[in-house]
């Protein structure tokens, strides 16, 4: 009953000043919407450009690099165990970039469970034989369905069926920049020549574009078996192991721990992309900033609209404590017109803000670099709606907190005296 | 013995700004229910002063203040303000309606705010209110489409609305002509004898004071005559 009355009057004062009401709920409600917006294409932003390389890289790779040994022999000598050791033009050692005992390794990681997943890799650096030229390349032999579950393989073959890696034998899907670069069309035959000197033809079943023209330029990929027959080796070799974990924020300890496992060289996606990282969280911390202030500066709308509208009703609040409302009744009458407003303007703030990011994610966005991307991304996260209703509230409530303390404390006598 | 409405107990007050002026002195006085008073007073003299705190707003005076044998010293903000509701109505010189409600709503605010009644009960009892009026016909305007006596009567109605103790009035007639100011005399007239309400109005219109029951005449901060 106390509330309704409370509300009532509330409700009568703010209907008085209708039109300054709705510019302050108007305020509320395009900073809401901004907020919104802003922070959905952001996000959205961010996903993508993450998307770009976390998607396509693996949480840890495991693989032997060349380089020299860390421990040289005339360390293990017992004899020179007390000495410094001076050793001179150190070479890295002849050492096979394969993975040793593969099967094995494969099979423990199929059964860890914290791996997602994990996809065997060879990368060998090739020739691509044109005419009388030779155009240096990589080529990447992987499992293409393993690869498409893990890395969206798929979603950069722009061109042709990935599958056809596996289904049609010696085949080839070719990088945009090499096609172009060695003029092969879908379903020309090219020669492929290896570092040591072995040769092959290889059929061009599709074009992928991963959005990082220097990749484009000289990956290719081809299936293991395929890789494993040009290289003339063993059905057993490869030269790396892609795993997608489960958390990949456990990425750093498990590379750690399977380098000392298996004695490879393994790598984090965390250490391998942490520009990536720095470049998003600086844009949300941006994009945040940019949100709340405007929320503040509604808030300061309202601020003054409930500063006026009390120098107006000076003497309906003497009235009002005359008659038996106390200062607290008074603070209430003002608190409530600051949140109505606040959740007024709010909610319409949260509708039209969905529909904005609506309207950006059908803007056409076609970039040569993101062939898969066709209009603006946007992430419809419901964290920030949570967050904008959270911030409408919290700014109107401090914005009516000062104007109503004031009222409250209007001395009656004064304003009535005063007539 | 009968119980005093209201009772002043050596209330003094100074003022401090610019320099300290006692505006009232030693006031003692009582009332008793029923009672239609008048304060009447040359201006400057402290009469409003006084009322205002008898009326509890002001709580900066030296003294005590009964009102139904309740002392109001050291009352906290909230519990006056439940004291002005339920015990005391006021009239002042001007209306002080709200104009963003109607005339019905104005009178029954104080009611509701109370919360002693359903909604519905203070509707009906803010009409009756409106009959002893005489302006039940005005009720769904709004107060700025009334003319001032009529505002007044208003006024007056919401005073009436809670059956409050007493009654204080600020020079009511101060605002009004002649032939309305007779009319608030009458129904204030009335309410004492018809319906035994007690009444305290200041005023500075001999020729109304001199109609009332009682006058207490202030001077220069005393009470000189009651």
């Amino acid at each position: 009953m106390k509330l309704k009355l409370l509300s009532r009057v509330s409700f009568s004062l703010l209907m008085a000043r209708w039109k300054q009401t709705l510019v302050a709920a108007v305020g509320v409600t395009f900073s809401i919407t901004m907020f919104i917006a802003l922070l959905s294409f952001m996000s959205g932003l961010n996903d993508l450009l993450d998307g770009l390389i976390v998607n396509r890289t693996p949480h840890v790779r495991l693989y032997n690099e060349i380089q020299a040994s860390k421990i040289q022999p005339i360390q293990l000598a017992k004899k020179y165990a007390n000495s410094y050791n001076f050793i001179n033009s150190v070479k890295p050692k002849n050492e096979k970039i394969e993975i040793y005992n593969s099967a094995a390794i494969l099979k423990e990681l199929k059964n860890d469970s914290r791996v997602l997943g994990f996809a065997p890799k060879i990368t060998t650096q090739v020739f691509f034989n044109v005419g009388t030229i030779d155009l240096t390349g990589v080529i990447n032999g992987i499992d293409p369905i393993e690869e498409n579950r893990l890395f969206m393989f798929k979603e950069y073959v722009t061109t042709g069926n990935f599958m056809d890696l596996k289904n049609t034998p010696n085949s080839i899907i070719l990088g945009k920049g090499a096609a172009e670069k060695i003029l092969a069309n879908i379903g020309d035959v090219i020669q492929v020549t290896t570092s040591k000197g072995e040769k092959m033809q290889m059929k061009v079943v599709g074009y992928f574009q991963s959005g990082i023209q220097e990749v484009d330029k000289v990956q290719s990929y081809a299936s293991i078996a395929t890789t494993q027959k040009l290289l003339g080796v063993p059905n057993n070799y490869i030269t790396d192991i892609q795993v997608k974990l489960k958390d990949i924020l456990l990425a750093p300890s498990l590379a750690r721990e399977f380098s000392a496992l298996y004695d490879l060289d393994a790598v984090d996606i965390q250490t391998a992309n942490s520009q990536f990282e720095t470049g998003s969280s600086v844009r949300t911390i941006i994009s945040y900033a940019v949100g709340i202030t405007l929320l503040i500066v509604a808030g300061f709308g309202i601020y003054n609209i409930l500063n006026m509208m009390i120098y107006e009703k000076m003497d309906s609040i003497a009235i009002l404590k005359a008659t038996g409302f106390s200062g607290n009744d008074v603070n209430q009458i003002f608190i409530t017109i600051a949140l109505s407003i606040g959740i007024f303007g709010g909610i319409l703030g949260l509708v039209f803000g969905a529909g904005l990011s609506y309207v950006i994610d059908n803007v056409p966005f076609n970039t040569p670099a993101l062939p898969t991307i066709k209009t603006f991304p946007i992430n419809y996260n419901p964290k920030f709606y949570f967050i904008g209703a959270v911030f409408s509230i919290v700014t109107t409530y401090f914005a009516g907190y000062f104007p109503s303390r004031k009222a409250s404390k209007i001395d009656p006598v004064l304003i009535i005296r005063g007539k | 013995m009968q119980e005093k409405v209201l009772e002043a107990i050596n209330i003094s007050k100074s003022f401090h700004d610019p320099i300290t002026i006692k505006v009232l002195k030693d006031i003692n006085f009582s009332l008793n229910p029923g009672e239609f008073a008048s304060i009447i007073g040359k201006s400057g003299c402290g009469k409003s002063t006084l009322l205002y705190i008898l009326s509890t707003m002001d709580t900066d005076y030296e003294g005590d203040l009964l009102i139904s044998g309740i002392n109001m010293k050291n009352k906290k903000e909230g519990e006056l303000a439940l004291v002005r509701n339920q015990k005391i109505g006021f009239v002042f010189q001007f209306h002080y309606l709200l104009n963003e409600f109607s005339v019905l709503k104005n009178v029954m605010l104080p009611g509701l705010k109370l919360n002693k009644y359903s909604e519905k009960e203070v509707e009906n009892r803010a009409y009756e209110k409106l009959k002893i009026l005489d302006i039940q016909n005005e009720a769904l305007k709004k107060p700025n489409q009334l003319s001032g006596g009529q505002k007044q009567r208003v006024a007056i109605a919401r005073a009436l609305i809670n059956d409050p103790l007493i009654i204080m009035g600020d020079e009511p007639t101060g605002n009004l002509d002649k032939k309305n100011s007779d009319i608030v005399f009458d129904i204030f007239k009335e309410l004492a004898e018809v319906y035994n309400q007690t009444l305290l109005i200041v005023t500075h219109d001999n020729e109304f004071a001199s109609k009332t029951h009682r006058i207490i005449e202030m001077e220069d901060g005393k009470i000189i005559k009651h």
